[in-house]
């Protein structure tokens, strides 16, 4: 048994701890560069600002509704999402942090009403972080995000479902007939793993509402659509097949990509920002305790402007596996070098680590020259605890380029409110 | 999460595992006694564990936040223009407490007087008022100051 929690608008639910005066206006948080919306509350929803709407298409909202626009305050909600995973976790024995905002919590063994220890859960959050929540409980991961799905949406469409769903929702101890009104009043796009496209398919097919889904036959799904579906089905039907990660597992590859603020058309940039991407990979690359094989370097123009195109990558194999940040960069820029044209305006690019393993294993090579690498492990670990004491930065590359925000190719946040837990000189200010 | 003025200090517990716990502290966990030869120390029994200032202040880690003061208007209760204050969204408010609430979306900070439905903040400092809602207006108390740190000149 399982209970899916997430913050309601979590980005801009932030943004209101601390703002207050936010509270009740239309507000929206932008991506990353200020592009589009990527969190809405409800005004702003009612405004029928769409996700991923982008910022220039409703900039003139902010005139004529007083829709406030802010730029993405990840450390922020970083913090927060911290606060309310912790709290979330006391719901039962076992917790799956999803992504920043959403968790699922394993419920075996729990005693008691769990609607009223829901509440009580989610009444702790509100109180302690501000950041109000949807809570849905089911016999599986799916119906779990179903029930929150249901939750969340008989809070904020009165008759949409019956009120009492409203904030949690325990699809367990439903009836067979409520259950089924519920599926009935639900759409099928809406259940978790049916997307857009699939979804469509199955309107067309005339499966319209999640109870006709729940209807289905798996194996015909397998047969018409795939093993991914049929697994929806099932866990719809009430059979648990998607499995439960407390620990998440290591990643396979590990990739840091940006677009850039401005496009950049000299070397010189892009030999900043791939030098930068390279650290942050090689930081997450320790961290989870694993050396790459092989780093891959790419660089693109943007495919949304009428600028002349080119995307290339190149892959450049590691003499040894290695976490050294020295090493890796030294890899991309040479992957780099190789790729760069002139005359074209960049307007991403990224570095991926491959061919991961182990740290643990030392792989030698027959030593035909003289080695002059040593390990230099003591030299990374000591750099990863100075940068994380004294804030990313401390320590760098100096080709990742020394002007922080300032260099060419950084984020534009034209918008962003203070780091308000995260960094001293931001904390929110109170009046005496 | 407290932390000292320029850095970003973040003291990781001494237990390892996925979950993230916001620590709060100034101080390492444990007084790690390691000596590899010779006699071993009696502190490795019988010593204790450095105080920890903050996480003796701090009852409930997730539902503190530090805030800054600007302004004069709670300087008889030792509050300070320039001080950062804790406050703890966890604890209910009280009468007499004092208390960070929400005038007109700004934050303040103020005594609550609260007796018999009725509430007013309370400012401790003669030459400034106190704030007394209006018919119907609701203020809300955003939570309670554990305490307030002066940082002195060195």
């Amino acid at each position: 048994m399982y209970a899916l929690i997430d913050g309601n608008n979590f980005y801009v639910s932030c943004e209101r701890v601390f703002r207050p005066s936010l509270i009740g206006r239309p507000v929206i948080v932008l991506s990353n560069n200020d592009g589009c919306a990527i969190a809405r509350s409800n005004e702003a929803r009612d405004l029928g600002i769409k996700m991923g709407a982008p910022w220039f298409q409703i900039k003139h909202l902010a005139d004529t509704e007083g829709l406030v626009a802010l730029s993405a305050n990840f450390a922020l909600y970083g913090d927060m999402s911290d606060r309310m995973m912790t709290l979330a976790a006391g719901l039962g024995p076992g917790q799956e942090i999803y992504s920043i905002d959403e968790s699922f919590i394993k419920l075996d063994g729990v005693r008691g009403d769990l609607v009223v220890r829901a509440r009580k859960v989610r009444e702790r959050i509100l109180q302690w972080t501000g950041i109000p929540c949807g809570v849905g409980i089911g016999v599986t991961k799916t119906l779990a995000k179903l029930a929150n799905y249901v939750a969340k949406t008989a809070e904020r469409k009165p008759g949409s479902y019956p009120a009492e769903l409203g904030q949690v929702c325990d699809l367990t101890t439903m009836g067979k007939e409520q259950m089924e009104a519920t599926f009935e009043a639900t759409p099928v796009g809406e259940v978790w793993g049916v997307g857009r496209k699939i979804g469509a398919q199955l309107v067309e097919g005339g499966i319209k509402t999640v109870l006709d889904l729940a209807r289905m036959d798996p194996a015909t799904a397998r047969r018409g659509w795939s093993v991914v579906l049929e697994r929806t089905i099932r866990e719809v039907q009430g059979t648990a097949c998607i499995g439960f990660e407390d620990v998440p597992p290591t990643k396979r590859e590990i990739a840091c990509t940006r677009s850039f603020g401005r496009p950049v058309t000299e070397l010189t940039g892009l030999i900043e920002a791939v030098t930068e991407f390279s650290s942050r990979a090689a930081e997450k690359l320790r961290r989870q305790g694993s050396h790459a094989g092989q780093v891959l370097c790419f660089i693109r123009t943007s495919p949304f402007r009428s600028d002349p195109q080119y995307s290339r990558s190149m892959s450049v194999p590691l003499l040894r596996p290695t976490a050294d940040t020295a090493l890796i960069a030294d890899a991309a820029l040479a992957g780099l070098r190789t790729i760069y044209r002139q005359g074209y305006n960049y307007a991403k690019a990224g570095v991926m680590l491959m061919d991961l393993q182990p740290d643990t294993v030392v792989q030698q090579e027959l030593d035909l020259d003289e080695v002059t690498e040593s390990d230099r492990s003591l030299l990374m670990s000591t750099m990863d605890r100075v940068n994380k004491r004294y804030g990313r930065g401390a320590i760098l590359l100096a080709s990742a380029g020394l002007q922080g925000e300032n260099r060419s190719w950084a984020m534009r946040q034209e918008r962003r409110t203070p780091q308000y837990t995260t960094r001293w000189e931001d904390m929110a200010v109170v009046r005496a | 999460m407290l932390q000292a003025p320029g850095s970003q200090a973040q003291i990781e517990p001494c237990l390892g595992g996925p979950s993230p716990l916001p620590v709060i502290g100034l101080s390492v966990c444990a007084i790690d006694v390691r000596i590899h030869a010779g006699f071993p120390s009696p502190a490795e029994d019988l010593g204790g564990k450095r105080i920890d200032v903050l996480e003796h202040l701090v009852k409930h880690p997730q539902a503190t936040y530090q805030l800054k003061v600007r302004g004069e208007s709670m300087r008889e209760a030792g509050i300070f223009d320039g001080d950062v204050v804790l406050v703890d969204k966890a604890i209910r408010p009280r009468n007499g407490q004092i208390v960070v609430a929400v005038v007109d979306g700004d934050f303040t900070i103020k005594r609550l007087w609260q007796r018999a439905g009725r509430m007013k903040l309370l400012a401790a400092n003669p030459t400034y008022p106190d704030i007394t809602p209006k018919d119907g207006q609701e203020i809300l108390i955003w939570g309670v100051v554990v305490a307030s740190i002066t940082v002195h000149k060195t």
